[in-house]
């Protein structure tokens, strides 16, 4: 009962259209920044190595490499201050949590493409 | 001025601001609550309304609770009326599980009326009385943050005791006050000046900035704050 009530809150939350995508999947995360006054979007691109949580606290970790140094950024999936998340390539993957990328550099970071099982008929 | 209400903690989760920020709330399903008595200061010294949430089965109910929300028939109450004695207004309800008073006198309130979470609609700020989750008896470490004494150093078997906890003959006694262990939680606490996030009149929710004290489930007082 309480857990449907909790639900009922966190709807108003929740977006209605996430695009589809898995770990080890590169995406473009679009988000919102304030300067000041104006309004302007950012775009982080990397592989998604985690997700974690269920509801409003579902969350996502992007890895990239930036200048020789790996740079994570956790988003919340839900919020208003991600404009868009583009699926720009699938990798095969065999776990749910990609932290052994951390340790790795150069080519080894590479994943393997996942080709024609998408839903979006790339 | 609202009156108040009587609620369950929910549990807690996090919703988004307009600007995008996280926000921790406590969501409380508060009312609808029946009035079920007045306080009058000509009867009973003091002002207040007596509200009750939450209707508990009959069959749990004892007679006296039973006609505290409603008029029961009885052989006294036959006799009372015959010699023409007025009995006070009953809310005419279920009889309820929670029942409290809030203090204060309020205009257009009758008994047998049914306060909802509309009345804080306009409410910035409210003040949450809960009882805290119970922890039993406790030492000093866990009850007054106490630091406890070293792991070693000569330390033996009073590793998480609190020291010395007075003087000598003068003055012969260990003062009052002086915190040691024992009973900790369960006990009434108030949050006051905490900030509605949002008001849910149809499902009769409350969504409330932060923490709360008790578990989920519990049962908490919600009245508009005066401390501003």
């Amino acid at each position: 009962m309480s857990q449907q009530t909790l639900e009922l809150v966190e709807k108003s939350s929740l977006k209605t259209e996430i695009p589809e995508f898995q770990i080890g999947d590169t995406v473009d995360v679009h988000t919102r920044i304030l300067e000041g006054e104006k309004e302007r979007i950012q775009v982080f691109n990397g592989v998604v190595i985690a997700r974690a949580g269920s509801g409003t606290r579902e969350t996502f970790i992007v890895r990239r490499i930036v200048g020789g140094e790996g740079v994570e950024r956790k988003f919340p999936l839900h919020s208003p201050k991600i404009a868009k998340i583009e699926v720009k390539r699938r990798g095969i993957v065999r776990r749910a949590k990609l932290y052994f990328l951390r340790d790795r550099v150069g080519k080894a970071v590479r994943l393997k493409e996942r080709r024609g099982d998408t839903k979006n008929g790339e | 001025m609202a009156i108040g209400l009587l609620g369950r903690k929910v549990g807690m989760t996090q919703i988004f601001d307009e600007s995008g920020n996280v926000v921790p709330v406590t969501v409380i399903e508060a009312g609808p609550c029946h009035v079920l008595q007045l306080r009058t200061k000509q009867r009973d010294g003091y002002e207040a309304v007596q509200l009750g949430y939450r209707d508990k089965p009959r069959r749990l109910a004892s007679r006296s609770q039973r006609g505290h929300v409603a008029k029961l028939d009885s052989k006294r109450s036959k006799s009372r009326a015959k010699a023409g004695v007025e009995i006070p207004a009953k809310a005419g309800c279920e009889p309820q599980r929670f029942i409290r008073e809030f203090r204060g006198s309020f205009e257009g309130v009758s008994v047998g009326q049914t306060l909802d979470v509309s009345q804080f609609a306009d409410v910035k700020r409210v003040d949450v009385v809960g009882t805290t989750k119970g922890r039993g008896t406790t030492g000093v470490m866990v009850r007054h943050n106490f630091h406890g004494q070293r792991a070693s150093h000569g330390v033996k078997k009073v590793h998480r005791h609190a020291g010395s906890i007075g003087q000598s003959q003068f003055p012969g006694h260990v003062p009052k006050g002086r915190r040691m262990g024992g009973q900790y939680g369960n006990q009434r606490s108030t949050m006051r000046n905490v900030k509605v996030v949002r008001v849910d009149v149809e499902n009769h929710l409350l969504l409330i900035y932060g923490a709360v004290p008790g578990p989920n489930g519990g049962y908490v007082m919600i009245k508009e704050t005066n401390k501003l």
